[in-house]
């Protein structure tokens, strides 16, 4: 036989292999059908869509249809001072949202570690947990009135100090600390699981070890805790940084108003109101594709660093 | 002598020294706080849900209903509307779940077998999907040419099969011994008999933590409804709950002459817990799940 012929004949093994793999999974390929055109539809013909960022979208033109305008409205994105403020908005309540909101999970955890009333220690978790499962409008709800002149308690404890009352959610300058304050009340019991359980994970000997050495609380959960769990901590960081454009829409879309817009408008609210709102359909497409890429180029680079520094990465 | 018998042993002989106290009842004060924090803003909307007008206005009630009246859930669970909006909350939730079950466990299933032709591919489709998509705009226009404007559809199929949760379902999947199917194999099973009969009973803690996940995200949908859904007769519950909220909607509940007699607040109150039940209802549940189900997640090998 001579060498083509060699290669010919693998290939055509491989190849009947691979028909013989096909048809013995014929239904497997039946069960995901219905979600791979789903996810074909919903996900990557709107990929496809994007297009329309380069085009002047008109109902009538379509998606391919429509005239090709170059970077018509990104040089338009750019010269908007709104968009620039928006996205300034965007990071900033971010920032704070990442320097508040990643370590509090972890203070949390240890303190619920420390707590030697089995009970209470139950109890604490359980309560802390809860308000993740509420959704933001009634979170909205429980914190409009929480912050109501006369009739909440900030404000009644405010007026028994002998201070101002203070009108919250229309104040520019207080809109990011509500974000930040909302998001951390909504989310940091339900944050604190991962590092409880990479708690659980960590050698009770070495504790007992320490202690027979004198070591003090505080220098075991410096020395021991706290690496047990530096893993997650680098992890959940990562992510963090990651994910950090994807601001939650909903939860500003509840508490914003138009007195507090040169501070709390976000991209997701602007995006909201350009696209569906006005109707500026590839305009508001053109916003939002930058926001993409900026925000592949940042999850890419932290997970990159994650792996520089030995970590696991988010894949 | 098991493991913590000999932690406690050991536990008993050393003395606590004072640091160690110290810190102990730091943790509990603190973890007291943090309990009145978590639950005061929910407790005092629950006691002004059953508080009449007078002590609301006054500022007077904080944690005990004063002025006890049930007016404001008789005022919202006489509203049509309200039950419109549940109706179709339940519709959604009870549906997307289930499908989103099925078809999540469907794709699992085929990332978790060997040599499938493809497998790759449908992997790389997902995850990337992770990374990058349409945008707000572009999806819309997809979900609106598809027919499901104003229809509870698009706030199903556009979400089936996300893959945070198939990741999840996948690596339980992968965690069952091969031994089981090779023998049903061996006794002449199809791929949906091993699926149904072997993979998914054993796997039932995932099923019920994504299907808890899915249904409280259901539930809680909020933004989609608001762009897909423009029909009032239709909309969810957090939708009506955020016209109540904003007081657009309270022309709606018919019970003018009640209205009078009771607090904004109070209705405001009645609408969030009315809401909320379905939540509060399989808490438990939740809480018995989430930790398995966090674990698992993060586990990515």
């Amino acid at each position: 036989m001579t060498a083509v012929q060699k290669k010919e004949n693998v290939s055509v093994k491989k190849r009947s292999r691979l028909w013989k793999g096909i048809r013995d999974n014929w239904q497997i390929y039946l069960m995901i059908l219905p979600a791979i055109v789903i996810l074909i539809w919903f996900r990557y013909v709107p990929i496809y869509g994007i297009q329309i960022a380069f085009r002047d979208f008109t109902l009538k033109g379509g998606i391919t249809g429509s005239e090709w305008v170059g970077l018509k409205h990104f040089e338009a994105l750019f010269a908007t001072p709104q968009f620039l403020q928006v996205l300034r908005n965007t990071i900033l309540i971010n920032f704070y949202r990442l320097i508040f909101g990643w370590p509090l999970p972890i203070i949390l955890a240890i303190l619920i570690n420390e707590c030697r009333f089995l009970g209470f220690k139950r109890f604490s978790q359980t309560v802390s947990y809860l308000p993740h499962f509420l959704s933001w409008v009634i979170i909205s709800a429980i914190f409009n009135s929480l912050l109501a002149l006369d009739t909440g308690i900030v404000n009644m404890i405010l007026k028994a100090l002998g201070f101002q009352q203070i009108i919250f959610l229309s104040d520019p300058k207080l809109f990011r600390s509500i974000l930040v304050i909302t998001d951390i009340w909504k989310n940091v019991g339900w944050s604190s699981i991962v590092y409880l359980s990479a708690m659980t994970a960590i050698d009770t000997n070495l504790y007992e070890a320490a202690a027979i050495d004198g070591a003090s609380k505080l220098r075991r959960i410096w020395h021991i805790t706290l690496p047990g769990i530096k893993g997650t901590m680098v992890f959940i960081l990562i992510q963090r940084v990651g994910y950090a454009l994807s601001n939650d829409v909903e939860q500003v879309l509840m508490f914003y108003n138009t007195m507090v817009y040169e501070t709390g408008d976000v991209l997701g609210t602007y995006l909201y109101r350009m696209g569906i709102g006005q109707m500026k359909y590839s305009f508001t497409t053109a916003a939002g594709l930058f926001t993409s890429v900026i925000g592949i180029i940042l999850l890419l680079s932290a997970n990159a660093v994650a792996h520089r520094l030995g970590e696991r990465g988010l894949w | 002598m098991t493991a913590s018998k000999v932690h406690k042993r050991i536990r008993h002989r050393i003395p606590k020294s004072r640091d160690e106290i110290v810190i102990e009842w730091i943790a509990t004060i603190v973890l007291g706080i943090i309990i009145v924090v978590c639950l005061y803003p929910f407790l005092n909307v629950l006691a002004k849900s059953f508080s009449s007008e007078g002590p609301i206005l006054a500022g007077e009630v904080f944690l005990i209903p004063k002025g006890f009246t049930t007016l404001a859930y008789e005022i919202v669970l006489g509203s049509p509307r309200f039950w419109n909006s549940f109706r179709s909350s339940v519709f959604i939730t009870v549906v997307g779940t289930a499908l989103n079950l099925l078809l999540t466990a469907f794709v699992a299933f085929a990332l978790s077998r060997k040599n499938l032709p493809g497998q790759k591919l449908i992997a790389f489709l997902y995850i990337f999907t992770m990374l990058f998509g349409g945008g707000l705009i572009p999806t819309y226009l997809v979900v609106v040419n598809s027919g499901l404007y104003n229809t509870l559809w698009s706030l199903i199929i556009p979400g089936l099969v996300s893959p945070f949760n198939l990741i999840l379902m996948r690596n339980y999947f992968a965690t069952i011994p091969e031994s089981l199917e090779e023998s049903a194999k061996l006794d002449g099973a199809g791929h949906f008999t091993i699926l149904f009969r072997i993979v998914l009973p054993l796997a039932l803690p995932s099923i019920a933590t994504i299907g808890l996940f899915c249904a409280v995200g259901t539930w809680n949908e909020y933004f989609n409804a608001l762009i897909y859904i423009n029909d009032r007769n239709i909309v969810p519950i957090q939708v009506y709950l955020r016209e109540i909220l904003l007081n657009a909607g309270s022309a709606d509940l018919n019970n003018m002459d009640a209205m009078l007699l009771v607090a904004q607040e109070a209705v405001r109150g009645a609408t969030v817990f009315a809401a909320t039940v379905p939540i509060l209802l399989i808490y438990p549940f939740l809480q018995k799940y989430y930790v398995q189900g966090m674990t698992t997640g993060a586990i990515k090998e």
